[in-house]
């Protein structure tokens, strides 16, 4: 009985695996037929033609360009705003902890549609009333930035704060005591120690920016970033180019993570050649 | 705070602090008040703002009760405000997604905690994330291809000859639930997973030992024990299933209308930023409240999720 019970959870773990991955397939398989509308059923015939379409189209790389300078952007800010937060967070107790950790916390929560729409009001009314034509103060990706760190900050500073948890303030001290700045003590003991957790937090914020919809189609007035145009692609006219870009992210993200793998793999091995040999 | 200054001076201090102050208060707290202000403002032309007429009222909020429709579930026919309908299916559908995702989730989640190999665990984690890392418009777009009337899961049920016909999935609010569910089931995934880890093996052992049946080991011990994981799984999918605008555009048919699409139309359609601030105003804050009942109905502390 507990053999059937095994085997039914290992078949179930395998039909999980497969649910996530095979729309992904289906997706990218599209990108090769030879058909105007993205399916993979009926198969006309391998082509490369939607990657060079895709190539051709002009709108899209300028929604790929600033796609990647939002998303820089809002990882610069939020690893900046959100390491400083979890400073704070952490050396701070009591209520006042609990009040500002829970407002951090609910940034997550609040419907990306509006901090959007709250975001667009604040600036352009800040614009009117200081009646200026200002760029900062009108829609535009710059304030899809704002939008987007103002809850992308969160995922940095619980990143950090985890780290922090593992932070021996005995060494600040020390190094206090021996006469080094506040800001050495900052630069060269506080950040070196969380260096793990900022990239692991700039490569989420990254992420996160591009994948972002909601703030930045209330925000963004009439500049493209890769979603808001894949979404507008979807909705209108839709050709297989959209699946050669899809092509191309999937094959990003999967390298990402082989690299990634590889990594952990030999660091893994590292680990346990320098391990004592057990007795 | 004495910490903080003795530690890394005034200078350091002083720009922690206003880093802080600029994000909680200039990008969260500040436009947050903008949109409640300005969801009591009527929408008037530039020149008349400010005006005579520019006066709060609660006209913007009474807009959700305009426009009856004529609806009929489980018999009972009578007439309902379409956009208070549509807030009501939001919400209805959100928790059906929800519960889909913990009933999918669970039994993986316990599977990578105490069933496969730990050293798999790792590869395992990272093919969940690949689809993560893939944008949610494209996971979205995936499944507006899959679930085509020509699409490619009409053709494989046929082949298998488990269906007769194609069917039409893109119908009410189906393709959307399935769409919500694919894109957020990793949310509960992992709140779960982490939960179920922490729970001490010899526990689960003990009780099959003494003869418990395997629904009760878990009925008993496992959620119990997950159930922080659980409440906060639950509280991040539904929150974003109520909050997603691309599933809802991407995979909704003619006859469902999500509630985000209500306000997309008011913001970026009839131009009407005051009653689109009343909306969103109205979502965030009976989300908040319906989340804050689930949580009194299941004894959940938001300590609990909050760790």
């Amino acid at each position: 009985m507990h053999r059937i019970r095994l085997t039914l959870s290992h078949l179930y773990a395998t039909v999980f695996i497969v649910y996530l991955i095979a729309p992904l397939l289906v997706m990218a398989g599209a990108a090769f037929n030879d058909s105007k509308l993205p399916s993979i059923v009926p198969w006309k015939g391998w082509t490369t033609r939607w990657f060079a379409e895709m190539a051709a189209d002009d709108r899209m790389m300028l929604a790929f360009v600033n796609t990647l300078w939002v998303a820089a952007a809002v990882a610069i800010l939020s690893v900046i705003v959100g390491t400083a937060s979890a400073i704070l967070i952490n050396s701070i107790s009591g209520r006042v902890r609990t009040m500002i950790y829970g407002l951090m916390i609910s940034t997550i929560l609040i419907p990306g549609i509006v901090i959007g729409i709250s975001t667009m009001l604040l600036w352009t009314k800040v614009g009117n009333t200081l009646d200026t034509d200002f760029f900062l103060f009108g829609a535009g990706l710059h304030l899809s930035v704002l939008g987007q760190v103002s809850y992308i900050a969160a995922m940095v500073m619980l990143l950090v704060l985890a780290r922090l948890q593992s932070f021996d303030t005995g060494l600040e001290e020390a190094a206090l005591d021996l006469g080094a700045s506040h800001a050495q003590v900052m630069r060269r003991i506080l950040l070196p120690h969380l260096y793990p957790a900022i990239g692991a937090g700039a490569a989420v914020a990254f992420f996160q920016s591009i994948e972002n919809y909601n703030v930045t189609q209330f925000t963004r007035g009439g500049a493209d970033t890769l979603t808001v145009y894949v979404f507008s692609k979807v909705r209108s006219g839709i050709t297989p180019t959209i699946n050669a870009l899809a092509v191309i992210m999937i094959s990003v993200t999967i390298l990402a993570a082989i690299l990634y793998e590889l990594r952990r793999r030999r660091q893994e091995r590292l680990m346990a050649a320098m391990a004592p040999p057990e007795e | 705070m004495q910490d903080l200054l003795r530690r890394y001076g005034a200078g350091l201090t002083t720009i922690i602090c206003l880093l802080v102050f600029f994000w909680l208060a200039i990008l969260v707290v500040i436009p947050n008040i903008t949109l409640f202000e300005s969801s009591f403002r009527p929408y008037l032309p530039v020149t008349e703002v400010g005006g005579p007429k520019d006066v709060y009222s609660f006209d913007n909020y009474l807009k959700v009760f305009g426009g009856e429709v004529e609806v009929s579930p489980l018999g009972f026919t009578f007439l309902i405000p379409v956009h208070v309908l549509t807030f009501f299916l939001t919400m209805w559908y959100s928790v059906v997604v929800t519960v889909l995702c913990f009933a999918i989730a669970y039994p993986m989640a316990y599977y990578m905690s105490k069933i496969a190999n730990p050293r798999s665990v790792p590869t395992l984690v990272l093919l969940i994330f690949v689809p993560l890392w893939v944008s949610e418009v494209l996971r979205a777009f995936a499944w507006w291809i899959i679930l085509a009337f020509k699409g490619p899961l009409n053709s494989l049920l046929l082949a298998l000859g488990l269906i007769e016909a194609p069917v039409r999935w893109i119908t009410d609010y189906d393709a959307v639930v399935i769409g919500l569910i694919y894109t957020y089931v990793l949310f509960m995934l992992f709140p779960v997973y982490n939960a179920i880890s922490s729970l001490d093996t010899n526990q689960i052992e003990a009780a099959e030992d003494l003869g418990a049946p395997w629904w009760k080991i878990h009925w008993r011990i496992v959620l119990p024990h997950a159930k922080p994981g659980v409440a906060s799984g639950s509280v991040m999918v539904f929150m974003l299933s109520a909050g997603s605008l691309l599933v809802p555009s991407i995979l909704g048919s003619t006859t469902s209308q999500w509630f985000t699409q209500t306000i997309n139309q008011w913001f970026n359609d009839a131009l009407d930023w005051n009653t689109a601030s009343a909306y969103a105003f109205l979502l965030l804050f009976l989300c908040t409240v319906f989340v804050a009942l689930a949580m009194w109905a299941f004894k959940v502390k938001l300590s609990d999720i909050a760790k």
